[in-house]
């Protein structure tokens, strides 16, 4: 069990408001879609803070225009992968940005059983930290 | 007749003193070339003297002049290196008929081989090298600069950048969350990492030493980066997230310095903190260094109001924007507008664009007096940080938009319910704000609503809400703009 003040992984833009609506989702995809920048669906079932690359639910959805196609996406990939974390992403193509502007998580494990700290003792008084997370001792797809 | 520029011959090469307006410094007719630095200097003449040769002088200390002719400059290509003093303007509600004595504004173009490549030292060395002591200004204070792309590109620049360092926080589409350790001194290692520890695990992205932390007798350095690493670990394991600390590197010489940065680098910090107060020169190293350590670069700006605050001498705070993205940090303080520290909400837009825009135009209002094309130098970013809280959200957002790291210090480890609590109030405050921004809703007159809406579900950000409600700082701004938008009529 997870002890941070929501129990949960907190990572990306939204994850101390309560889960999100699709009514609310959509909203932000109207956002992505003003700006320009296209969407893509990403999900995996090893959330360490520096596992950059979760896998792609398809590529960044560059022609789609309508929130509500993309929103059909996001739901496709909550019906495959419903114990998995599913994140959405925004990328800008403009130069001097040229990266993700936007990041959130729309689905979740049912329970989070979040990391350990593992301190392994080295010269002197240092210390070097691994962050573990429990649910990668299982293979890839049993994890929760 | 007596203004003009003497021709090179042997008249103007007479021993003697000649006013600097006859030597060359000052040329009205001048064509400003796309690779000369430009410099708009605030100038406060003694009563009665000429605004245009006092220009000139300015021109002349900063670049070649000394205070008499000598001869040896016909050994050189003199006319070329001379600074040209080009344009004066009087500044607007200064003189007769005002509170203010007269003031103007003169434009100063600098030839680009008047300055060592990638050395701010060199650099400065010229602009404010002699200039601001001399007898023949009353007050000088420098206002803008213009940087050629040529010269530009002989600095690193931010050793990090913006970007790269929302991709290696994972970290995207909000502004990042910080806080300072308080109390600022007196805290021992441990105590201190317990303050991390809580801030970080409560939602903030970052906790920071302050700028006069670095090895004293109750917390030696070491001791302080051992505990805040233990913390930051602890918290990222707590979170799922990545966190960091800007471990202070700050101390007497270069040596330790990078002893401390090793250090840091060796417990896994994603980022380290220097001060203004160490130098250009040391600020320059240390970029590099962070470059070559994939190390992020706070800069925190100890030192700056003892030059840029008051607004006839010294420089204004947007040149050491300038600077700092040429010597390579990667974020600097830059205001907040609402907090306790000085700050006039169009001058910080201005210190904003100047450390994100990829091209800045002119902007007088915003008292950006010269266009400047950055060069894909990385963006540098601004950091706001004094006497804000959660309760101030839809302003701080409205006001310094996504890429900012807003710091509440008091703001976090002040509340009621605890540090923890208060970095959970801050966090909701934040998410709930942005969320509602880009659903569209108008935030700077929905936003108390917003905030309160969220306090429903959210007892931390309640009590954050009920503590800070009426804590305003309303003072007027010293450094403000000389130039104010002009009502137009609308049909």
């Amino acid at each position: 069990m997870m002890t941070n003040p929501n129990g949960i992984v907190t990572q990306g833009q939204f994850s101390f408001l309560p889960p999100l609506t699709d009514e609310q989702i959509t909203k932000q995809l109207k956002y992505a879609l003003s700006k320009g920048w296209a969407t893509s669906v990403e999900y995996t079932d090893d959330p360490h803070p520096r596992n950059t690359y979760w896998e792609m639910f398809g590529p960044p959805m560059f022609d789609l225009k309508d929130p509500a196609g993309i929103l059909m996406e996001i739901n496709n990939c909550r019906k495959t992968f419903p114990n998995h974390y599913i994140r959405v992403m925004a990328f800008s193509s403009v130069r001097g940005v040229e990266s993700p502007t936007m990041s959130y998580i729309v689905n979740r494990p049912k329970n989070e059983p979040g990391f350990g700290l593992v301190r392994q003792e080295a010269d002197g008084r240092n210390i070097r930290y691994t962050i573990h997370s429990y649910a990668t001792d299982k293979p890839e797809g049993e994890r929760y | 007749m007596s203004n003009e520029t003497l021709k090179e011959g042997a008249a103007r090469y007479k021993a003697g003193v000649l006013p600097y307006k006859k030597m060359g410094y000052w040329q009205p007719d001048y064509q400003v070339k796309d690779t000369d630095l430009l410099a708009m200097f605030r100038i406060t003449p003694h009563a009665g003297h000429d605004p245009e040769e006092v220009a000139a002088a300015v021109a002349g200390e900063s670049s070649t002049a000394t205070w008499t002719v000598v001869w040896t400059d016909r050994l050189t290509a003199c006319e070329m290196y001379r600074a040209k003093a080009y344009r004066v303007d009087p500044v607007p509600n200064t003189g007769e008929g005002t509170k203010t004595e007269a003031q103007f504004f003169a434009y100063i173009a600098y030839e680009l081989d008047l300055f060592e490549g990638g050395s701010i030292a060199n650099l400065t060395a010229s602009i404010i090298g002699n200039v601001f002591g001399m007898k023949a200004v009353k007050a000088l204070r420098l206002e803008d600069m213009r940087i050629p792309v040529a010269y530009l590109k002989t600095f690193q620049g931010p050793a990090t950048g913006v970007i790269v360092e929302r991709e290696r926080l994972d970290k995207f589409g909000r502004p990042l969350l910080g806080a300072t350790t308080k109390p600022k001194l007196g805290l021992s290692g441990r105590n201190y990492g317990r303050v991390v520890y809580e801030g970080l695990k409560g939602g903030l992205d970052f906790m920071k030493d302050d700028e006069n932390i670095n090895s004293q007798a109750f917390m030696h350095w070491r001791d302080r980066f051992l505990y805040c690493m233990d913390a930051v670990n602890k918290a990222s394991a707590a979170t799922g997230e990545v966190k960091g600390h800007y471990l202070n590197v700050t101390a007497g010489t270069m040596e330790e310095m990078y002893k401390r940065a090793e250090f840091a680098k060796s417990l896994g910090s994603v980022i380290i903190m220097i001060d203004l107060v160490i130098g250009y020169t040391a600020i320059q190293s240390m970029a590099i260094w962070a470059r070559q350590n994939d190390m992020i670069l706070h800069l925190h700006r100890a030192g700056n109001s003892t030059y840029s605050r008051q607004k006839n001498h010294g420089m204004n705070f947007r040149v050491i924007c300038k600077w700092m993205r040429m010597a390579g940090v990667d974020h600097i303080h830059a205001g907040t507008v609402v907090g306790k520290l000085e700050g006039d909400p169009a001058m910080i837009k201005g210190f904003y664009d100047t450390l994100l825009d990829d091209h800045t135009p002119q902007n007088l209002e915003h008292g950006l007096f010269f266009e400047q094309d950055w060069a894909s130098l990385n963006k540098c970013m601004p950091v706001a940080s004094g006497g804000i809280h959660a309760g101030q959200m839809h302003q701080l957002l409205t006001y310094l938009g996504d890429d900012v790291v807003l710091q509440f210090g008091g703001g976090t480890i002040g509340h009621p319910d605890g540090i923890q609590a208060g970095a959970q109030a801050n966090r909701v405050a934040l998410e709930a704000m942005v969320l509602a921004r880009n659903e569209g809703r108008d935030i700077w007159n929905e936003g108390p609503q917003i905030l309160l809406d969220a306090a429903k579900w959210c007892s931390p950000l309640r009590a954050a809400i009920d503590t800070w409600k009426d804590i305003t700082f309303n003072y007027e701004s010293t450094d403000t703009a000389d130039f104010v938008p002009t009502a137009t009529t609308s049909f």
